[in-house]
């Protein structure tokens, strides 16, 4: 899914161009009416119980993700960006899994889990 | 992302007339527009820099004071100690001996002031907002208004520093890495304020030092990328703007886990949380009352994550200056421009992944500090590839030894004494036994003393007739060189002996500590060589009282200079000195590379980036290159 | 003097300045929820167990919220578009519904989940006493079913001057429904709706307790990190609510009038923000409040 374009300064070409935009609208309705039925899966499958907590926290994470990503996709314009935001994002990106992988180092030093 | 000269001039469907900014220009705007709270880059630029050189002077004082304690331990400081009781309260130095709580105050805010109040504000903030947007030909920052709030939040960030030291209790005293859960007990309980307390402050001022950098990072990148001028591609930039296009990165990704973690401490301090607080802690004999289960390691890696980067935050800027004024004085273009630029982003990029070695002391497991020590020693390889560049650069030029130039030669072997010396601290068997010694505070000092602020003095003389449209005195400024290159030495080199004989960095006195390090070296022992160190330091501060004289007294009298005195190449010497408000009287186009020097066939020994490649000169540089090449 | 491409893109990036500042601001905000999100990790998975406190939380109004914030950002993106298709009175009325759920959001949060948490009390038993205490417990129905063993005792506080004085040595809590009947296999899960502290009083000794504190960010790592990443959250939620006022007001029509173009930049990087705090507690919704 594609931006819509920059407006036109021609205004013959407006009309046009407003039924462009028209069209994303639907789009945004429809991604959040996917956000709000996901929200409510989450909780939902909150209450089912998949054998461990492990599973079930990975399953909230499943879907959070899913809709985190919908958010930026089509909300955040990610889905169609310039190569440059998407430079910016790869370098936060790797350095967020470094600031993750801090949580491993902090353990580290406790003997449990060595 | 590459930007050649073929960029379209940009047509904007709505005219200027039309903007917001165009408006300003009518009407002439007011003093307090004009100075104080400006959205103008040069004198945010010149705002940021009087804030810097202050800050650097105050914490060379709190270390001067230090200096005496560590001198002559326990007796009385003649003259200013009668004084510094009235200043910082009764409590500080009754009958002008220091107590050791304000010893610590001392330290730690020597560390926090000359990091985060002095040489960040100068070397990233005020040499960038200064230069950068004339450098790379743009007519300001991206986001002037932004800019102005992120001086106004280092400004509210200092005078909360500052203010910390006339609370009851005094200011910070569990050094600049604030490490828990010292710092988490530290100031507080009976006589001490829950929220107006020095370490309590101290976070609280570092979240406006945090805010201001982060904006300001943000401003450079963008100025950076948006703002270049027609055909200043990539390559094209001088070394300079790389520099600080890394070190904003490092500040944009670097600063934020830092300020989760300050926020955290906070949280530990003002609500009595446990982010970094382990169960069971005893204090003064009772349990204290908070949940526990908090990590001190947690802490230490999130300062870190921040805190090692930071690192290169001070350097590369001073690098950048270095680079500047060495093509400048040798005339000659910057040996190895592409490795130069390669290299700091290499540096960049490792600098996120070598913050453990900060802490081998805390023991770490093997397979970490592998590799932490790989990566460490690796992220010297590009440094090394920096300092040789530069040295390679110096071969065969017709040096000219200005004032910044001899600031700039003296950099070099400083800092590479500086590296060199990490290079043991990067192995942890090695760093066991040197770790939170005074070798250490040798070994940063040399990267950051006689490294980042000579760049920075040798910065301040090089662009100051930009700034004024007159040159500094050069005499004044080589009586102000010669003291403080012998002082430097003098004051940080016995430290890699103390170090070695075992003196620990954070002593107040030397009581059982100092018997341990009398080994003799060079007829003193290491405690010894303490006096020698403070003197040093104090006549390094007298040798800085002609750089002021030299500063104030050249505004106004200074040797009237053109546009570009030092007959340099880059697109800030074709504006103005000093430039007027949306810098460039014609919008600058580069047309070739930053250090164009001695290009032979010309009749001058600098080509400017906005001279027009002519065609005949083309063939000519083909003919003279191919055989040098072969 | 004008700064170039505020407006209009840069040909070489296809980018105004606004946009790469503000995804350059967002990096930073990612770096600095992942800073807290990593510290929240680690204190969970290191919490000994019975230690990370479940169901605590009300579900259908944190999910209120949740749907809330992403209406929100449904409407700003519809504000977007609008002022693209340049239809300014659509703008308004959905910049103001926008403006509309991020104080709703930021009133239940402060008026309604935050106070309630805050007039809530929980006491840690010390490890020897859990069996005096088992009546309330029910340690040994909970190892049956294989949960974590249970250590705390919440409801509502009946003496609130027992937390300051010494002289009193007991604490007499309306107890919440797990401990006022522990063995009830209903109370083995969460509830999903909230369910208030029964009138069944229990009398907890002073003696007995190892820590006893309302549900203040000091009550435990769970709560600690709660308030702190909600409460910086709440903040982005205020910081954003104030700049779309700024950009509803008739201030902005005037940049409308001018140049429309300008007014949906800006709208747009501003619905970028926030998605983005949409974005985080589309995480700290089940972090917090689910699992």
């Amino acid at each position: 899914m594609n931006n819509p374009p920059d407006i036109s300064q021609d205004p013959s070409e407006h009309e046009e161009y407003a039924h462009n935009v028209q069209k994303h609208v639907r789009g945004y309705l429809m991604v959040g009416a996917l956000l709000l039925s996901f929200t409510a899966i989450t909780v939902a499958l909150s209450y089912v119980n998949f054998g461990t907590p492990k599973a079930n926290i990975a399953v909230a994470m499943l879907v959070a993700t899913l809709k985190a990503g919908l958010v930026a996709a089509i909300f955040m314009h990610l889905a169609a960006e310039k190569r440059l935001i998407y430079r910016i994002l790869i370098f936060t990106g790797f350095f967020v899994l470094g600031l993750f992988w801090l949580i491993f180092l902090a353990w580290y030093d406790y003997p449990v889990f060595r | 992302m590459d930007a050649s000269t073929s960029v379209e001039p940009h047509h904007d469907p709505h005219p200027p007339s039309h903007g917001s900014g165009a408006a300003g220009e009518h009407h002439e705007l007011g003093w307090w527009r004009k100075y104080v709270f400006s959205t103008d880059h040069k004198v945010i630029g010149i705002q940021y820099g009087f804030t810097g050189l202050i800050f650097l002077f105050f914490g060379f004082s709190l270390m001067m004071l230090m200096r005496w304690q560590l001198a002559y331990p326990g007796q009385a400081l003649p003259v200013i100690g009668k004084l510094l009781p009235h200043i910082f309260g009764a409590g500080t130095m009754p009958d002008g001996k220091m107590t050791p709580d304000f010893y610590n105050s001392l330290g730690a805010m020597h560390g926090t002031i000359m990091v985060f109040l002095g040489i960040v504000p100068l070397a990233f903030a005020a040499f960038g907002n200064f230069v950068v947007p004339l450098q790379i030909g743009a007519p300001d920052m991206a986001f002037p208004k932004v800019n102005m709030a992120s001086y106004w939040a280092v400004f509210v960030g200092g005078i909360i520093m500052l203010t910390s030291f006339f609370v009851p209790g005094g200011a910070a005293k569990s050094g600049w890495t604030s490490y828990v859960p010292l710092a988490g007990i530290a100031d507080t309980g009976p006589g001490y304020n829950p929220v107006f307390n020095g370490q309590t402050l101290w976070l609280i001022g570092f979240i406006f030092l945090i805010t201001s950098s982060l904006l300001g990072a943000i401003n450079f990148i963008a100025t950076i990328i948006q703002l270049r001028a027609k055909g200043l591609t990539w390559m094209r930039l001088p070394f300079f703007v790389w520099a600080q296009f890394v070190t904003a990165f490092l500040l944009l990704l670097a600063f934020p886990p830092l300020e989760a973690g300050i926020i955290m401490q906070l949280m530990d301090r003002v609500a009595a949380t446990s982010f970094f607080m382990p169960a069971g802690l005893v204090v003064n004999g009772a349990a204290m009352q908070i949940s526990g289960g908090g990590s001190p390691l947690l802490w230490q890696h999130l300062f870190w994550f921040l805190a090692h980067p930071e690192v290169y935050v001070l350097i590369l800027p001073g690098m950048g200056i270095v680079a500047e004024i060495l093509a400048n004085n040798s005339r000659k273009p910057l040996w190895g421009y592409k490795s130069l630029v390669f290299s700091v982003l290499t540096i960049g990029f490792l600098s996120f992944i070598v913050w453990a070695h900060h802490m081998w002391l805390t023991g770490m497991g093997s397979t970490v500090s592998a590799f932490f020590q790989t990566t460490t020693l690796i992220i010297s390889i590009p440094s090394v590839i920096i300092l040789s560049a530069f040295f390679i650069s110096l071969w065969g030029g017709s040096i000219r030894f200005t004032v910044p130039m001899l600031f700039t030669t003296a950099f070099l072997p400083m800092f590479g004494i500086g590296g060199l010396t990490g290079i043991p601290l990067a192995f942890n068997s090695a760093d066991l036994y040197l770790h939170d010694t005074y070798y250490v505070i040798a070994h940063f000092h040399y990267i950051v003393a006689p490294g980042t602020i000579f760049a920075l003095f040798a910065g301040i003389y090089y662009w100051f007739p930009k700034a004024t449209g007159r040159k500094m005195n050069e005499f004044w400024g080589r009586v102000h060189f010669w003291p403080t290159l012998v002082c430097m030495n003098a004051i940080f080199l016995p430290m890699f002996l103390q170090g070695m004989l075992g003196m620990h960095r954070r002593w107040y006195d030397g009581g059982q500590g100092w018997t341990l390090s009398s080994e003799h070296v060079w007829g003193l022992t290491g405690f010894q060589w303490n006096t020698p160190i403070s003197w040093a330091a104090w006549t390094m501060g007298l040798a800085q009282i002609p750089f002021i004289i030299n500063f104030f007294w050249s505004i106004k009298h200074g040797e009237k200079v053109n546009d570009n005195p030092w007959e340099a190449t880059t697109l800030e010497w074709t504006a103005p000195s000093p430039p007027p408000h949306g810098n460039f009287v014609t919008t600058p186009i580069a047309y070739r590379g930053p250090y164009e020097y001695s290009l032979p066939g010309r009749d001058r020994d600098f080509t400017m980036q906005n001279e027009p490649v002519e065609p005949t000169e083309r063939r000519r540089r083909k003919a003279v290159e191919q055989p040098v090449l072969v | 003097m004008e700064i170039p491409y505020t407006v209009s893109t840069r040909p070489d990036t296809g980018l105004w300045n606004a946009k790469v500042g503000i995804w350059l601001f967002l990096a930073s905000e990612v770096m600095l929820f992942g800073g807290l999100f990593s510290a929240y990790i680690f204190l969970r998975l290191d919490a000994p167990p019975g230690m990370w406190p479940h169901g605590l939380l009300n579900v259908p109004v944190g999910t209120m919220n949740t749907a809330i914030l992403i209406l929100s950002s449904v409407t700003v993106v519809l504000a977007w578009a609008a002022l693209k298709m340049r239809r300014y009175r659509a703008y308004w009325w959905y910049m103001l519904a926008t403006i509309l759920c991020g104080v709703i959001f930021l009133t239940v949060k402060l008026v309604y989940e935050w106070p309630q948490k805050f007039d809530h009390f929980g006491a840690y038993i010390k490890p020897d006493a859990l069996g005096k205490y088992e009546p309330y417990l029910g340690n040994k129905h909970a190892a049956e079913r294989g949960l974590p063993p249970r250590l705390e005792i919440t409801g509502h506080l009946h003496n609130r001057a027992a937390l300051n004085n010494p002289n009193i040595k007991e604490y007499e809590v309306a107890l919440d429904p797990l401990n006022a009947d522990p063995t009830n296999p209903a109370m083995d899960r969460p509830h999903f709706f909230y369910v208030p502290p029964t009138n069944k009083i229990a009398t907890i000794e002073k003696a007995d307790v190892e820590r006893a504190t309302m549900f203040l960010p000091t009550h435990s790592a769970y709560f600690a990190s709660y308030f702190t990443i909600t409460g910086l959250h709440g903040m982005h939620v205020l910081g954003g609510v104030l700049v779309f006022i700024y950009m509803w007001l008739p201030v902005s029509k005037k940049l409308y009038q001018r140049n429309p173009e300008h007014l949906a930049n800006r709208v747009e990087v501003s619905g970028l923000f926030w998605h983005f705090v949409d974005l985080i507690w589309i995480f700290v919704f089940p972090l917090f409040y689910l699992l």
